[in-house]
């Protein structure tokens, strides 16, 4: 499983004549008002690192960031650039849609499916058009990371049976089987409990070391920060302080 | 005892065009109640949900208004196209599909706006279009609710009477109603008829009524 090839899409002059251009060039601004609360998230980072933890206290707009990124969350000014791609560009008028990044985004308590068995959630992004995959049939791909998480006897059950561990790996593999070029983890191991925290994150780091995956998460565990921060950004009232 | 059947099976195929009807519209509607963030949302609701407590009466008079051959959709489909819709059952369909639009409603729009936005957003990322999100993630979670409303809305449109009577008329055979054709039977002394009459409609009524109270608490169950 390696990073996919890059797609079509949006490309900056500058990706052509002087290099490779730096994989991750974000610079967004976005106003946001609710409940007579007003917030400025105000967030700039360039970075070549293969992994990057943006490290914050919760309400910082770490989330926000991360929503931006993967397209759902549109920022008022600014630009967001991917390895020579452009998918934002408020100047430009260049929004790709969410679906058209391709990237794999683990949500904090994982977002599975709930009317979807374990097959059918990891297929879910192998499937085109308007209907679920079907309940019997897996493909390839599907079997593969059924077998590389340990979650082949779990195929055909629904998330509200599993384990916390169990439903993160599904919510990885649902992330990774559709070849993505990167991958969004927000508060990945926040939802388990200590003790399968430790586990969770060796595997995790097992698998980074293994497909070689550019990788940004969001977190306010130190722990986090330490093991998976090559390039570390600090975070805090919206806006990067490192 | 042959025009009580004919009067459930007008009752039938009246009720069935308008559940089908709000079906589409009122599943559309609480959708976009429930999703779509504009001003004066909320006075849309309110003027949506109006027939509710309307009197039928009033509906009637409006529909007549609007319908009749001198009302401006009314007119202009008499000029253009030949239809009228007062005094047919259609115009029936359309009675019995207004008073019962805010059920539909009410029930789809509680349902969509308690499937957790995060999965519809889980779906993008893997690569749907909207279209796909709603058919894949949306719909499949909210569709108890917006059944549980529908069936409401069967059962009450079966029941249609005020509004019925003044767009459609009597018309034995052809716009009479179970519940008019009981009110019918009721004036004229009837009593086996409207006895017979009665039991039919109730019946039917409990059955909608058991099937929605079967689907609308398991929503929670499902998601």
């Amino acid at each position: 499983m390696s990073p996919a090839r890059p797609p079509e899409g949006a490309r900056t002059e500058a990706a052509g004549g002087e290099g490779l251009a730096v994989r991750w060039d974000v610079a967004i601004r976005k106003r946001l008002s609710g409940g007579g609360r007003q917030f400025e998230l105000n967030v700039a980072f360039q970075s070549d690192a293969q992994r990057i933890v943006l490290y914050g206290p919760s309400g910082a707009g770490k989330s926000l960031t991360l929503q931006a990124i993967a397209g759902l969350l549109k920022p008022d000014h600014g630009h967001i650039r991917f390895g020579g791609q452009t998918w934002f560009d408020a100047a430009a008028g260049i929004n790709q849609a969410a679906r058209n990044r391709r990237l794999g985004y683990l949500f904090q308590d994982y977002a599975l499916f709930p009317h979807l068995t374990v097959q059918q959630n990891i297929g879910f992004g192998l499937q085109r058009g308007w209907l679920n995959p079907g309940a019997r049939r897996g493909s390839e791909a599907v079997q593969h990371w059924l077998q590389a998480f340990e979650l082949g006897e779990m195929a055909g059950q629904r998330p509200h049976q599993l384990s916390g561990g169990q439903r993160q790996r599904v919510a990885l593999a649902r992330a990774l089987v559709n070849q993505p070029q990167a991958l969004l983890l927000d508060e990945p191991f926040s939802a388990l409990d200590p003790a399968l925290r430790g586990r969770m994150r060796d595997e995790l780091q097992a698998l980074l070391d293994r497909i070689k995956l550019p990788m940004l998460m969001i977190t306010h565990d130190p722990e986090d920060l330490a093991r998976f921060g090559e390039h570390r950004l600090l975070i805090s009232s919206g806006t990067i302080s490192r | 005892m042959d025009a009580a059947w004919i009067a459930l099976a007008l009752s039938l195929k009246v009720a069935g065009c308008a559940t089908a009807l709000n079906l589409v519209l009122g599943t559309a509607a609480g959708f976009a109640l429930a999703r779509l963030r504009f001003p004066g949302r909320e006075l849309v609701d309110a003027l949506l949900t109006l027939p509710l407590v309307l009197p039928p009466t009033v509906l009637g008079y409006y529909l007549l208004v609007l319908l009749g051959k001198r009302g401006w959709l009314g007119g202009w489909l008499y000029q253009h196209f030949g239809i009228q819709l007062i005094f047919t059952w259609q115009g029936a369909v359309l009675a019995a599909s207004l008073v019962a639009f805010p059920l539909v409603l009410k029930s789809a729009r509680a349902a969509f706006e308690g499937v957790e936005p995060q999965l519809e957003q889980a779906a993008r990322v893997l690569g749907l279009g909207e279209w796909a999100v709603f058919f894949r993630v949306t719909l499949p979670l909210a569709w108890r609710g917006v059944l549980a409303g529908v069936l409401l809305a069967f059962a009450r449109a079966l029941g249609e009477f005020g509004a019925t009577l003044m767009v459609a008329g009597s018309i034995p055979g052809r716009t009479q109603t179970l519940s008019v054709a009981i009110y019918e039977a009721v004036q004229a002394g009837q009593d086996d008829t409207a006895n017979l009459l009665v039991l039919i409609t109730s019946v039917t009524c409990v059955a909608a009524l058991l099937l929605a109270g079967r689907l609308a608490p398991a929503r929670s169950a499902a998601t």
